[in-house]
C-alpha cells in the first residue's frame, strides 16, 4: 500500500519515461534504448496501480490472468506480423486503445465510487463531462480504425464511399453529441450515456468511409492522434498524471504526423477529411489520352543493361513495392549493382506507402542500411546528376505535372524530380493512372523506359540479367 | 482562494502537448512508423483505469457489470502494450548502419 501522493509521483516518473521513449526516436542509434525506457515507464505505472489499490484478493489473480492472456495475444501478433502489414496492424491497435477507453469510461460511469467520482446518479459534473468526452473520442477512434483496418487489409474497397448530405449528417451528429452530453450532465441518465457512445461509433464509421486508400497515411496519423486525446480524457477522469501526459504526447504526435502527411500531398487537412478524392474521374478521359501518346517499353534485359552501364542509380520505392513484397529482391539487385561499383541510393517521398515511414521500415527489413535512404528534400537535387532512376511501385509522387500544370489536382505537391535523371526505369503493371486518377507525364518522356510487370518478378528478372 | 486541482491537471496536460510538439518534430522521418507503434503502446497506459475498475468488485462478486468492462479493457490494453512495444522493438532492430554489416 502506498499513499496517493507517492503514487502520483511514480505516475509522473512513468510519464517522463514515455517522453524519453519518444525522444529516443530522434535517431535510430538511440531508439532501442528509448523503447526500453517506454517499457520501464509502463511497468512502473502498472505496479504502482496495484500497490495503490492494495487489494490483493482473488480479484488480483484474475487481473493478472487477463493481463497475461492479452499480453500473449499481443506478443504473438508482434512476432508473426509481416512488415508489409504494418499499416493494418497500427490501425488495429488504435481501435483497441479506443475501445479500451470506451470500456474504462463505462466502468467508471457504472461504478463511480471505485474511482472517487461520487455515486451512481450523482457523479461529479467535471468527471461526467471528462468521461463522456473520453468515451466519445474513444468510440470514434475505435470504429474509425476498424474501417481503416478493413480498407488497408483489402477486405473493404479502398475507394471512397460518398453520398449526398454526408458532411451535413456528420456535422449534425457531432452537434447532437454535444447536446446529449449536456443533457447527460443534467439527468445522469444511463440511457443517454449509451446513446452518446453509439452515436460516436456511427460518426467514426461515417468519418472514414469517404476517405480513399492513398490518403490512409493521414487517416492513420489522425486516428493515432484521436487515441491520444481519448486517453487524455480518461486521464482527467481518473486524475492520473501518467495518462494525461501520455494522452497529450500521443495526441500531439498524431497531429504533427497528419500535418506532415498533408503537407507532403499539398492538401489541406480539411480536404482530406472531407474525402472523395480521386473518385470522380471519368474513364473515357483516361482512355483517350492513352491512345494518343507513344510509350517506350522494355524488358528486364534492357533494364539490366542500362543499370550496368550507369555510375549512379537512385531507387524510388512506393506502395507497389509493398504490395508485391519486392523489397528483398530489390536489395539483391542493389547488391549486384554495388559489386560493379555503381553508387546506389534510395529516395523516399513522405507519403510513399500507406503510413508515415512505411517504405523505411520495409527497406530496413530487407537489410538496407538506413544511411543509404534519403528523404525528398535531401536527395531531390541529386537526380540531375544521376544516370538511372529506378521507380518501383511509386507513381503520383514522381509526376512532373505537379510542377507544371496548375490545373492538375496534384499541382503544388512536392514531387521527386525523377525526370531529371538521364534515364528513368519505371516498373509498373500497366499504364493505368495512380491514385490521384491523373496520367503521369513521365510515362511518355523520351528518356523513360516502362517495364510492365509485377514489381517483384521484374526485379528478380533484372537480377538474373545482371550476371 | 484555493485553486481547483483540475487547473493543475490542465496545466500538466497543456505543457505536455508542448513537450510532445517539440519532441515529435525531432523524430527522424525514417522512424515515423515505429513512432506510431510506440505511441500506440504508451497510450495503453489506460490499463491503469481498467485495473482500478476490475479490482473494484467485492470478494463475493468479483465480476459485476462494472468490473467486467474493466477486465475486458485489461485484455485489450494488454494486447496493445505487449504488441506495441514488441513490434516496435522488432522494427528498431532492423535499422542498421552501413558499417555495422562490414564488421
Amino acid at each position: 500500500m502506498i499513499s496517493a501522493n507517492l503514487a502520483a509521483i511514480f505516475y509522473l516518473v512513468s510519464g517522463i519515461l514515455f517522453i524519453l521513449a519518444l525522444r529516443g526516436l530522434s535517431s535510430p542509434d538511440t531508439s532501442r534504448q528509448g523503447n526500453y525506457l517506454g517499457i520501464a515507464g509502463m511497468i512502473i505505472a502498472i505496479v504502482v496501480t496495484f500497490l495503490s489499490i492494495g487489494n490483493f484478493s482473488t480479484s488480483l489473480v484474475y487481473v493478472i490472468i487477463f493481463l497475461v492472456i492479452g499480453g500473449a495475444v499481443g506478443a504473438f501478433i508482434a512476432f508473426k506480423i509481416p512488415m508489409t502489414a504494418m499499416p493494418e496492424l497500427v490501425a488495429g491497435f488504435h481501435s483497441l486503445v479506443g475501445l479500451a477507453a470506451v470500456f474504462v469510461a463505462i466502468a467508471a460511469f457504472l461504478n463511480p465510487a471505485a474511482f472517487n467520482l461520487g455515486n451512481v446518479g450523482d457523479i461529479k459534473l467535471a468527471s461526467l463531462i471528462e468521461m463522456s468526452i473520453g468515451a466519445a473520442v474513444g468510440a470514434i477512434t475505435f470504429s474509425g480504425s476498424i474501417i481503416a483496418f478493413l480498407k488497408l487489409r483489402g477486405i473493404m474497397s479502398g475507394a471512397p464511399i460518398t453520398f449526398s448530405g454526408q458532411h451535413i449528417l456528420n456535422l449534425l451528429l457531432g452537434l447532437f453529441i454535444f447536446i446529449l452530453i449536456f443533457y447527460l450532465c443534467k439527468t445522469q441518465s444511463t440511457n443517454v450515456f449509451w446513446t452518446v457512445i453509439v452515436i460516436s461509433f456511427l460518426i467514426g464509421i461515417l468519418l472514414i468511409i469517404p476517405i480513399g486508400g492513398a490518403d490512409m497515411p493521414v487517416v492513420i496519423s489522425m486516428l493515432n492522434s484521436y487515441s491520444g486525446w481519448a486517453a487524455a480524457g480518461i486521464g482527467f477522469t481518473l486524475e492520473n498524471t501518467a495518462l494525461i501526459i501520455t494522452g497529450a504526447l500521443v495526441g500531439s504526435s498524431g497531429a504533427i504526423l497528419s500535418y506532415i502527411m498533408c503537407k507532403a500531398m499539398n492538401r489541406s487537412f480539411v480536404s482530406v477529411i472531407l474525402g472523395g478524392f480521386g473518385a470522380d474521374i471519368s474513364a473515357d478521359d483516361k482512355k483517350e489520352k492513352k491512345d494518343q501518346k507513344p510509350v517506350k517499353s522494355g524488358n528486364a534485359e534492357d533494364a539490366a543493361f542500362l543499370m550496368k552501364n550507369a555510375s549512379s542509380v537512385i531507387i524510388v520505392p512506393g506502395y507497389g513495392m509493398a504490395v508485391a513484397q519486392a523489397q528483398h529482391a530489390l536489395r539483391e539487385m542493389v547488391d549486384k549493382l554495388k559489386k560493379n561499383d555503381i553508387k546506389v541510393t534510395y529516395a523516399i517521398h513522405p507519403v510513399a506507402g500507406r503510413m508515415p515511414g512505411h517504405m523505411n521500415v520495409l527497406l530496413a527489413e530487407a537489410n538496407v542500411p538506413y544511411d543509404e535512404v534519403f528523404e525528398l528534400e535531401d536527395i531531390n537535387n541529386d537526380f540531375a546528376n544521376s544516370d538511372v532512376a529506378f521507380v518501383i511501385g511509386a507513381n503520383d509522387v514522381t509526376n512532373p505535372v505537379a510542377k507544371t500544370d496548375p490545373k492538375s489536382p496534384i499541382f503544388g505537391m512536392p514531387v521527386l524530380d525523377v525526370e531529371k535523371c538521364k534515364s528513368v526505369l519505371f516498373v509498373k503493371r500497366s499504364l493505368s493512372p495512380g491514385y490521384a486518377g491523373i496520367d503521369n507525364e513521365l510515362f511518355y518522356k523520351d528518356n523513360t523506359l516502362m517495364l510492365f510487370a509485377d514489381a517483384k518478378k521484374m526485379t528478380e528478372d533484372i537480377v538474373k540479367n545482371l550476371d | 482562494m484555493e485553486i481547483d486541482p483540475f487547473i493543475f491537471r490542465l496545466s500538466i496536460f497543456i505543457l505536455s502537448i508542448f513537450i510532445g510538439y517539440y519532441v515529435v518534430w525531432s523524430v527522424t522521418p525514417s522512424l515515423h512508423t515505429p513512432l506510431m507503434s510506440v505511441t500506440n503502446a504508451i497510450s495503453s497506459v489506460i490499463i491503469v483505469g481498467a485495473i482500478i475498475a476490475a479490482l473494484a468488485g467485492s470478494s463475493e462478486s468479483i465480476f459485476n457489470t462494472s468490473s467486467i468492462f474493466g477486465f475486458i479493457a485489461i485484455v485489450l490494453a494488454a494486447i496493445n502494450i505487449f504488441g506495441g512495444f514488441l513490434v516496435t522493438q522488432r522494427m528498431l532492430q532492423m535499422y542498421k548502419k552501413k558499417k555495422d554489416k562490414k564488421k
